[in-house]
């Protein structure tokens, strides 16, 4: 991978203002670990900050992020949909990413656990799972945070038991449950 | 995983004259069975045509007063869909039954029809299979067979259709519509997906080259009186032992037209028109529903871990069609069966 222009790459872009983030960190490279002549050029937004990639077609976005673009927040556990721990927001609704082409997310916005704290302040979500004491090892915990946010953006919940369900495709093998749905209705209670 | 072309369709004439003459070529919308299947070398396409951004995107009402879904329309999307909710909602019912949020939020119309069966052995390509290899053999027979079949079975595959959304479709008598490069056809629900017989590695009537372009909904939605009742291992983001699907009309306690369809017994949604019949100008009681339930499991047969399901499969025909008849269908999210 090259970054073409990468004045503010690694931890000290993330200090800078968001606007900031995106024009300065603009990357582009082959991403693909070999160049296979299948490969398929593709642009994201992640996190606020555009790629140009080329890719082998079998590269999905869970592997794209924590394997080439060094976001390794977001977790894998099954890599087969079983789990949660990859969820993240695709044009604001949560998905599994390893059951992802990233080729087929042309001009997507993709959002993780690493976007979602705002100008060094943490998002209200991940504040309340520190409040609530809401996970153990943590490995499970930037899938459960992102998909507390796509459960809030959609707005089906209205009560704990409709969390649980909606929540039901995050696993938490500490077994963190009831503390997760406290830290969920503290923020739903807020907005 | 092996090597693949990908290649984008941008039109329904685009996407079949793409995958036309090309028995190795797949189509790819939420990919969430399509993929999980490539990472266990189950399915092996060498090019994957990504129909994501064709424009089947919308669910419209039709001239007859049905409802016409998309292919691409999102599971959660249908769920949610208002019409849906109102006019059909043992069919919303049943999606959220299904997976789990981001798995809805992903899969497709189309692509839950084509999801392929759960069976161990079809995901393990070091056993025999003869859905995956025909004639390699049935590893379950002998096997683990606890999710597997008790109607429709044959001696070369015992494997279930793994949908929920399906099994209210066939409730519903939806109609599958299709194009390939010859033209369009439309397949009744009852039709499109098949039994095992000789040829398990058929899941379906849909022809190579073939694709689904929507599902089409008739008026008839029983919107008062339905329910979709699943019993699962967990309570939620699991597949199904059993379920059940109902829609009563009813005059007073009087049946006037009743349909009921089961998930995870048969390689297929198993409706029976019998044991509808069994139903018809009866009285809605509990004795009316075990013999309803009698009739159709009359030739259910089970296997060494599930023959467990026969007894299941009674219980919950009794109770989802007494929840349908009382107007008070299962709750998809407390899960009290009431
Ligand atoms: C962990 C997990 C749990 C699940 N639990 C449940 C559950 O409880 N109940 C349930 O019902 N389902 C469940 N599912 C299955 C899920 O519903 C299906 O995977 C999903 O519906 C498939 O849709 P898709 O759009 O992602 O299909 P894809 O993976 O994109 O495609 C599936 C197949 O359909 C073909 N295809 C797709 N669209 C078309 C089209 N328009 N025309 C022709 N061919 C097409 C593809 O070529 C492929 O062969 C679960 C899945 C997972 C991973
Ligand atoms: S039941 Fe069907 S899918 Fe399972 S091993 Fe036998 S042939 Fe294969
Ligand atoms: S890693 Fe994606 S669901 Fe488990
Ligand atoms: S906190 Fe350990 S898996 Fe959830």
């Amino acid at each position: 991978m090259t970054e073409v222009e990468n004045p503010g790459s690694g931890r000290d872009a993330e200090k800078l203002p968001r606007a900031v983030q995106t024009t300065v960190r603009e990357r582009v490279g082959a991403q693909s670990p070999m160049t296979t002549p299948e490969a398929v050029s593709v642009r994201l937004t992640v996190n606020g900050t555009r790629h140009s990639l080329l890719l082998d077609p079998r590269t999905t976005l869970l592997d794209l992020l924590r394997e080439h673009l060094d976001l390794t927040g977001t977790k894998k556990g099954c890599d087969q949909g079983q789990c949660g721990a990859c969820t993240m927001l695709i044009d604001g609704r949560r998905v599994n990413s390893c059951l992802t082409f990233a080729v087929m997310y042309d001009g997507a916005r993709i959002t993780t656990i690493e976007g979602l704290a705002a100008d060094g302040a943490l998002h209200p979500l991940q504040q309340a799972f520190i409040d609530h004491d809401a996970f153990q090892c943590g490995y499970c915990t930037p899938g459960q945070i992102c998909s507390a946010v796509g459960l809030i953006a959609e707005r089906r919940a209205t009560s704990a038991d409709d969390i649980r369900e909606l929540m039901s495709g995050n696993i938490c093998r500490c077994g963190a449950y009831t503390n997760i749905v406290a830290a969920i209705q503290q923020v739903m209670g807020r907005s | 995983m092996i090597s693949f072309r990908y290649a984008r369709a941008n039109d329904v004439a685009d996407a079949v004259r793409q995958i036309a003459g090309d028995p190795d070529a797949k189509f790819v919308a939420g990919g969430t069975n399509l993929i999980d299947l490539m990472k266990m070398d189950v399915e092996r396409p060498t090019k994957v045509i990504d129909i994501t951004r064709l424009p089947l995107k919308q669910v419209e009402n039709t001239p007859g007063g049905g409802l016409r879904i998309g292919a691409l329309v999102r599971n959660s999307d249908l769920a949610y869909h208002p019409q849906v909710e109102a006019r059909y909602p043992v069919l919303a019912s049943a999606i959220m039954a299904g997976a789990s949020q981001q798995l809805r939020n992903m899969a497709s119309t189309g692509g839950d029809l084509l999801q392929r069966t759960r069976c161990c052995y079809f995901y393990d390509t070091a056993t025999p299979c003869n859905k995956r290899e025909r004639g390699s053999g049935c590893s379950a027979i002998a096997g683990q067979n606890r999710m597997h079949a008790i109607l429709g079975a044959s001696d070369a595959c015992i494997a279930t259709h793994p949908s929920d959304m399906c099994v209210a479709l066939a409730l519903l008598e939806a109609k599958v519509h299709v194009s390939s490069a010859s033209g369009d056809r439309v397949i009744a629900f009852a039709e499109f997906h098949r039994l095992p017989g000789e040829t398990p590695e058929r899941d379906t009537n849909l022809d190579a080259g073939e694709i689904i372009t929507a599902v089409e909904l008739p008026p008839k939605g029983f919107a008062t009186n339905y329910t979709y009742l699943k019993i699962r291992d967990r309570l939620s983001y699991a597949f199904a032992l059993v379920s059940v699907a109902v829609g009563l009309e009813l005059d007073g306690d009087t049946i006037n037209d009743c349909r009921f369809a089961l998930g995870g017994v048969a390689h297929k949604p198993w409706r029976d028109p019998r044991a509808e019949a069994a139903l018809r100008g009866r009285r809605a009681n509990a004795a009316t529903f075990a013999d309803a339930a009698d009739v159709l499991l009359r030739d259910a047969k089970g296997y060494a871990h599930n023959t467990f399901k026969i007894d299941l499969a009674r219980r919950c025909i009794s109770r989802a069609l007494m929840q349908a008849a009382r107007g008070t269908p299962q709750s998809q999210s407390s899960k009290k069966i009431a």
